[in-house]
């Protein structure tokens, strides 16, 4: 079964789709990342969709979800890279993405999640999370 | 009056079909020398389709064709599926009405993405969608 890795960069996770999504293994990455999210204390996640040429109603519903979810569990979600076709063809389509943030590629994305996530919580609970990973990686 | 250039079918069975399909679209649109964002309007529009047959109609067929018409050239896609049909297609056509528990964007966001847009529809015999997208469109 085709899978789409999962990376974890300290507190953030790191996602680059590189192959055209079907509808299954588009499902399974959603499940995929929220439990990584909560398996890993996760406080960002970063999804790279420079390579996908397409995003339809369905994929642009599970960026959502992906988004909605993660904030829940305490994650902030930057989606980079769209390709500008892209861009114009979901505005079309009616699929704006409210609620997803965005940035123009990998770089300005960290720093935009940066930003948005405050550091100092996380490296001082980060000294229990690795003795956690000790055992579980 | 539109011709018929090239012409090929593909059944539509399961959801790994997906990829392939739109995969032909791209194709048969780059042959066209359609440009990038018409190539993937078209490409999100045959997706959007090509889920519903697989959603609501259990899978059918695609008609992918070169057409021209007078000086133009353009894809002409035309999915039979044999399912239940859309007993109100006025109601379907509406932004946001969805039977199914999707966003409703599927037929009217397709329209939107596309230049020519038909659909027959009857109740326990199929369905009929019919759309062209212009190179120049």
């Amino acid at each position: 079964m085709e899978k789409i890795p999962i990376l974890r960069m300290g507190p953030f996770l790191l996602v680059t789709i590189q192959v055209d999504l079907y509808d299954r293994l588009a499902l399974n990455l959603e499940a995929d990342l929220i439990k990584t999210i909560s398996d890993t204390n996760a406080k960002g996640v970063l999804i790279d969709i420079s390579v996908v040429s397409i995003v339809d109603s369905f994929m642009g519903r599970i960026i959502g979800n992906i988004a909605s979810m993660s904030k829940i569990l305490d994650a902030e979600t930057v989606v980079v890279g769209m390709q500008p076709a892209v861009a114009i063809t979901l505005i079309e389509l009616g699929l704006p993405l409210t609620g997803v943030h965005t940035a123009l590629n990998v770089e300005r994305g960290m720093e935009l999640l940066r930003a948005k996530v405050n550091l100092d919580d996380y490296s001082s609970s980060e000294d229990e999370q690795e003795s956690d990973d000790q055992r579980s990686y | 009056m539109i011709s018929v250039v090239t012409k090929q079918s593909m059944l539509i069975q399961q959801d790994q079909d997906v990829v392939p399909f739109r995969n032909r679209v791209k194709e048969c649109a780059v042959k066209l020398k359609m440009g990038l964002v018409n190539q993937t309007k078209l490409i999100t529009a045959a997706s959007e389709l090509v889920r519903n047959m697989l959603k609501y109609g259990h899978g059918g067929q695609v008609i992918i064709e070169a057409v021209s018409k007078r000086n133009q050239y353009g894809v002409r896609l035309i999915f039979i599926d044999k399912g239940p049909g859309i007993p109100d297609i006025a109601l379907a056509m509406k932004d946001g009405y969805s039977t199914g528990k999707s966003l409703g964007l599927g037929l009217p966001g397709t329209k939107r993405l596309v230049n020519e847009f038909e659909i027959e529809s009857a109740v326990g015999v199929g369905t009929k969608v019919s759309i062209i997208k212009w190179c120049n469109g």
